[in-house]
């Protein structure tokens, strides 16, 4: 069952059931065993009164059983619930009561028996009388006692029943009444605008619910700064965007006004290296987003940092072929590194783009490893111009393009080695070299 | 006239040289502020185009360095940022105006043409001298209505000397004026372009002032 209202209610209308069930039960119980004791002591009693009249003489047997059957008059349901009879003991009818029948109550002696006579059970109390000879039987109809009880059980349940619909009204009441301040508050959220992420007020709601606001509140803080990190991305992106997409549309305006051949050719040229390049940052964007949004586990197994370098390689010097080539040490070949495949492959990527577009295109670019005591060093190392001490820091930063810039560079290469790298706890670590060119140097913990 | 630049990414930076020139401007370009200011100090230019994000620095600090330095060169800003805040920043750091990116050519030359002409303390789109009516937008002359074929350093040449019909260019200040620095200019260059103008509009409109230069006929009397 999924509405908490619905379930309450039901729970709360079988739980008040049982409960009133259970009072029944017992008030019935109850009722039948005091009635059952209170009779009793009056048949007794009734029994030792009729004895101890015939003793002392008052009732004279003999007379009472001359009595004719008296056909029964209209009686109350409590009536005729009492019968007495008086039997001598050689058998004979002594004497018996106006309802009493004819034939004995009970063939017990003396104390309580249950008999049942013309179809009736008869509740007996037999007392007998040695010094006359006779023996008093004083019986209690049990339907009749049954009737009574039965009668106390209805007068109770009757009213019971009825109020039933009011008691169950009562409690849809209630659990709606109990229930309103989460309706309100799914109100409240049916009601917001997707746009709105404000933390909802809970100074003025009850206890149980303010955990959850809480946990809410919490949720729409997350969503909220993600929602605001990828709002910064996205305008940062566009802003990068319109430069090289400027460029494109000058040229293109250049290459349709201009009736000069070299110039047009020139513009068209222009546009095809524009093209490349924001076809690269847009690339760069998306491996951007990758790396900071993928799923991916840094746990992952070993990976063979060679292999993958090589490939990554291949592919740059299919892309560039006129750039300068690349050398993997024999080493690095036979490195496995504990790291996730694709975001070693992110970082690589850039870095060996970078060295390649800054090396001239008769150095080598050298790819090779160091190990130390807690780290394995994976090294790029290339010829170029370097980086500028005071831009050595701030070239992991997007979109900083330096003074040493190529006309391809978009200024996101580093940002994503370095973010690839500290997502598999690795660092990105770039210093100028003696003999000239960049050394970009990526750390992985052993 | 001369134009200045400033603007890094190398793509852009061709496209506004190629495309400026064609639209009658002598252009000079540099990718970065120290080089602007550099710039800046030795030639004289008639406006600068700048460009906000650069990888030396912020062209708003350029620009501010500029204004406190007495500068007036009208400066437009073409930059990617063009939320209304942007540009009021941009302006109240002294821009003279703001496009933002991406942009049409020929709009950065129209406004480039209304802020020079601005600068010079003029109203109207078009030049006139006596009956002689320069149009800097279409780069047409008449005389008298009649519809005057100049080359483009003819036109510039006639340009400079009709913004300020009282003054007298030098040589070297119309050089300056109409050949960016990459340009190889013949020593007799200006001569024989206001040779050039003077046989196509008649003598009496460009005078010869000896020794110093040249100025619209009849202005200095």
């Amino acid at each position: 069952m999924t509405s908490i209202r619905a379930r309450l209610f039901l729970i709360l209308l079988i739980t008040t059931g049982i409960v009133w069930l259970s009072a029944f039960a017992w008030i019935y119980m109850n009722t039948r065993a005091e009635v059952e004791r209170v009779l009793d002591a009056r048949l007794i009693e009734a029994a030792r009164m009729v004895n101890s009249l015939i003793n002392s003489q008052e009732i004279s047997p003999g007379k009472a059983a001359a009595l004719p059957d008296q056909t029964p008059k209209a009686h109350t349901p409590y009536d005729r619930q009492l019968s007495c009879q008086i039997w001598a003991l050689d058998g004979t009818l002594v004497a018996r009561s106006e309802s009493a029948p004819g034939q004995p109550l009970t063939d017990s002696t003396a104390g309580f028996s249950e008999t049942v006579v013309d179809g009736e059970t008869w509740r007996v109390y037999a007392v007998e009388n040695d010094a006359l000879g006779v023996r008093v039987m004083v019986g209690d109809n049990l339907r009749v006692r049954d009737r009574l009880v039965r009668d106390v059980i209805r007068g109770l349940v009757l009213p019971g029943l009825l109020t039933l619909p009011v008691l169950a009204a009562l409690i849809w009441f209630s659990v709606r009444k109990g229930l309103a301040p989460l309706n309100d508050m799914a109100r409240a959220l049916e009601l917001r605008p997707a746009s709105d992420l404000s933390a909802m007020p809970d100074s003025n709601s009850p206890t149980e619910i303010k955990p959850m606001i809480r946990s809410l509140n919490g949720l729409f803080a997350r969503v909220n700064t993600a929602r605001e990190h990828e709002r910064d991305f996205t305008a940062f992106a566009a802003h990068e965007l319109r430069t090289p997409i400027s460029g494109l549309k000058t040229q293109a305006q250049i290459a349709l006004t201009s009736d000069t051949d070299a110039v047009r050719d020139q513009a068209l040229r222009q546009i095809i290296v524009g093209v490349d390049r924001t076809s690269r940052l847009v690339r760069q964007l998306t491996d951007l987003t990758n790396a900071e949004n993928g799923d991916m586990d840094s746990g992952g197994g070993a990976v063979s940092a060679g292999m993958l370098m090589r490939k990554i390689a291949e592919d740059i010097q299919h892309h560039h072929p006129t750039a300068a080539r690349i050398a993997i040490s024999d080493e690095l070949e036979n490195t496995p590194l504990r790291a996730n495949e694709t975001l070693f492959m992110l970082a690589t990527r850039n870095l060996l783009e970078n060295a390649v577009q800054h090396s001239p295109a008769d150095q080598l670019v050298t790819c090779r490893v160091e190990r130390g005591a807690h780290s394995i060093r994976v090294l790029i190392e290339d010829c170029g111009p370097g980086i500028p001490e005071d831009e050595l820091h701030k070239v992991c930063n997007r979109f900083f393009r330096g003074r040493n810039k190529t006309v391809l560079g978009s200024g996101l290469g580093l940002a994503i080695a370095d973010l690839a790298l500290r997502r598999m706890s690795a660092q990105l670590h770039l210093q100028n070299r003696a003999e000239g060119g960049l050394r970009a140097q990526m750390r992985f913990q052993i | 006239m001369r134009i200045l630049v400033v603007e890094d990414d190398e793509v852009l930076l061709n496209g506004l040289q190629v495309g400026l020139g064609f639209a009658g401007f002598s252009v000079d370009v540099v990718s970065g502020c120290a080089d602007a200011a550099i710039a800046l100090r030795t030639s004289a230019f008639d406006a600068i185009v700048l460009d906000l994000m650069l990888p030396d620095g912020s062209g708003l600090d350029l620009l501010s360095h500029l204004r406190a330095g007495g500068t007036q060169t009208p400066v437009l800003l073409l930059t990617a940022r063009d939320s209304v805040m942007d540009r009021i920043t941009g302006l109240d750091a002294g821009a003279d105006d703001y496009l933002g990116k991406p942009f049409d050519l020929d709009e950065v030359a129209a406004r480039l043409r209304a802020l020079t002409r601005r600068a010079a303390g003029h109203a109207s789109a078009h030049l006139v001298w006596r009956d002689v009516v320069l149009d800097p937008a279409s780069m047409a002359v008449t005389r008298d209505g009649v519809f005057i074929r100049l080359s483009r350093r003819e036109f510039a040449i006639l340009h400079a000397l009709m913004e300020r019909p009282g003054h007298i260019l030098s040589k070297i200040q119309l050089e300056e004026r109409i050949y960016g620095w990459q340009e190889d200019v013949e020593s007799n260059a200006i001569e024989v372009h206001v040779h050039n103008v003077r046989s196509k509009l008649g003598s009496g409109v460009i005078e010869t002032v000896r020794g110093v230069g040249y100025r619209l006929a009849g202005s200095g009397t």
